[in-house]
């Protein structure tokens, strides 16, 4: 193997899984950084949907809950194998992003953000409301833990050893989608629709198949957050939530993997550290919101690359074109 | 269900939706100027409600708490496209909807930190003394609601229509470049149309204020259905945002007598998902 192989940067992301599973010890840390890769699933599916697909979604946080509660109510109400459920879950998901892709992905910009929404909010009173199913706003307990190879997955580090490698898999599916014939025609619908038509694209098809696609993994994400926590409330999967997933979206830096990571790993860590702010923690939150989309719109990556230019630029006292 | 009920449900379902039409119009108000969806509209409407009752416990005086309560939100809306909007430099949908949504997330905190969770009541404009109207009771509150805001759209409309600064905002929705070059400046109508909408919201929220009370968390859902009513009139249309507000509130407040009173705030976004599927240009196609 030659040097520059080892800085690939799917090795690099093993090395790190591998040795934090090694050193890390504090089941905090841990249960936080498990966290952030739930979230980092959801974000890999809501960014092919959002970044190369051009497509919005503000009701992610419904699919999400969907495979939740489908993992949730079969496993602690019904007693079925957890994996089983997890598939369940899909299934459901699958299901209904494709009923309501059909009908919804006809529309465009602001028509299709709304579509979306609704949707969101409809699932979310429903969740809220079933409660003979879902608990309601109380929530759902009882939801065993994950087993493998006879293990019990019930230790944050276990769980960690899990849903890292699962992300893994996930995110280089993805990055190979991206790719792939498929990724480059869904990069030609992010363009214009009518140039990737003109090119034999069936772009109606593509944007169904890739919201699909995305909601399965917001299933997944949904099924494990609910054998992590081993319990869930409907106020986990809100309108906010929804508005947080694209948040990361767009932070991490739209149509980039790697990017989905990193704008998960930032907002599931700032509330985190705004804890000490106490009340002040949703202000902080909304400032830097604002902040962040008025000064750096392309995401961190892009955003802090684009400063440092210009200044290399003023610096060497080039003209800024 | 017998008539009584019925109209009952009917005086209720206008009152809200009343409430949504204003709200509405804040939304169509401003995507007409700047094709910007505000989600930190509903928030508005928090903290008309809340900024009102608050003069009001110093200085018990309706007109006074009213003025001033729409005086102060139409400030914050003033702020909030000068400070938050105007920076931007890449002013496309997804960076806009997401910096309004941090807005109201930032307007909600402040609010949770200047009023706490509780719930403030306002005194209805005149008295409590219901009238009787065939077996249902009607609310002199109602009254306010409705003719209130049959007065503030009349007073929009002749805006609109009658001077010079109303037609050069509607000559901005129609073709903002043809608008600059008449001599119109397109800033100074963007800032308009914010403290417009602001000041609707936060009438909106006054107004329904002895109704069901203030509260820090009351704007996002309010506001959301606010915009739902907004989509069904057409986004461009004001008599479209009305009729959606009145479609929506009487709407609902029949599905809460029908089916059940849980899934109620379900109602409009099912509405909104049905015209979206079925006819996605709104009951009244838009202006634009």
């Amino acid at each position: 193997m030659n040097p520059r192989q080892f800085l690939n940067p799917w090795v690099l992301f093993g090395a790190a899984v591998l040795l934090t599973a090694a050193a890390l010890h504090n089941d905090y840390y841990l249960t936080l950084i498990n966290f952030i890769g739930i979230h980092t699933l959801l974000v890999v599916g809501l960014n092919l949907l959002m970044g190369y697909a051009g497509q919005i979604s503000l009701g992610h946080a419904a699919f999400f809950g969907l495979g939740a509660y489908t993992s949730g109510i079969l496993t602690a109400t019904y007693g079925v194998d957890p994996w089983l459920a997890m598939l369940a879950g899909m299934l459901v998901c699958g299901l209904t992003a494709f009923l309501i892709g059909v009908p919804a992905l006809k529309l465009r910009g602001y028509y299709l953000a709304m579509a979306t929404l609704g949707f969101g909010i409809i699932l979310y009173i429903v969740f809220n409301e079933a409660e003979s199913w879902t608990g309601g706003p109380s929530g759902l307990t009882g939801i065993p833990d994950l087993s493998l190879f006879g293990f019990k997955l019930d230790t944050p580090k276990r769980l960690f050893l899990l849903i890292w490698p699962v992300l893994g898999g996930i995110m280089a599916l993805s990055a190979n989608l991206v790719d792939s014939r498929t990724g480059r025609a869904l990069r030609a619908l992010h363009e214009g629709e009518a140039a990737a038509q003109s090119l034999g694209v069936n772009t109606s098809r593509l944007k169904l198949m890739i919201f699909v696609w995305s909601a399965l993994y917001a299933s997944l994400a949904g099924s494990l957050y609910a054998h992590t926590l081993n319990f869930i409330a409907a106020a986990s999967f809100g309108f906010m939530f929804s508005i947080k997933l694209v948040t990361m979206v767009v932070l991490g830096g739209m149509a980039s993997i790697w990017g989905s990571f990193l704008g998960a790993a930032v907002l599931t860590v700032l509330p985190e550290m705004l804890t000490m702010f106490h009340d002040y923690e949703v202000i902080i939150f909304g400032v830097i919101l604002m902040v962040v989309m008025i000064f750096l719109p392309r995401g961190l990556v892009r955003g802090i690359m684009d400063l440092w230019e210009f200044r290399r630029y003023k610096k060497e006292g080039g003209i800024i074109g | 269900m017998e008539l009584a009920s019925l109209l009952q449900y009917l005086i209720s379902g206008l009152t809200n939706g009343a409430i949504y039409a204003l709200i509405a119009l804040g939304f169509v108000i401003i995507y007409h100027a700047t094709t910007i969806i505000n989600f930190a509209q509903g928030e508005m409407v928090m903290l008309g409600a809340l900024c009102a009752i608050s003069i009001y416990h110093h200085y018990p005086s309706l007109p006074v708490a009213f003025v001033g309560g729409v005086v102060l939100v139409t400030i914050v809306g003033i702020l909030f496209e000068r400070l938050a909007l105007r920076p931007v430099r890449d002013p496309n949908p997804l960076t806009l909807i997401i910096i309004t949504v941090g807005g109201a997330v930032f307007l909600k905190g402040v609010a949770m930190i200047l009023w706490g969770k509780e719930a403030y009541s306002l005194p209805s404009f005149s008295g409590d003394t219901p009238f009787h109207l065939g077996g249902a009771t009607l609310l002199p509150q109602n009254l306010w609601v409705m003719g209130l805001t049959a007065l503030v759209l009349l007073a929009l409309e002749s805006f609109f229509r009658l001077t010079l600064t109303g037609k050069a905002m509607r000559a901005c929705a129609y073709n903002p470049r043809a608008a600059r070059l008449v001599g119109i400046s397109q800033s100074r109508m963007v800032l308009l149309s914010f403290a417009l909408a602001a000041a609707l919201g936060a009438g909106a929220g006054i107004l329904i204020a002895p109704l069901t009370l203030g509260v820090y968390d009351m704007g996002t859902m309010v506001g959301l259905k606010g915009f739902c009513a907004a989509i069904l009139g057409g986004l461009g249309s004001s008599f479209g945002g009305v009729l959606g507000g009145l479609i929506l509130g009487v709407a609902e407040s029949l599905a809460t007598g029908l089916i059940s009173s849980g899934y109620r705030d379900a109602v409009a976004f099912f509405i909104l998902l049905l015209v979206l599927f079925i006819r996605p240009q709104g009951l009244i196609r838009g202006g634009s």
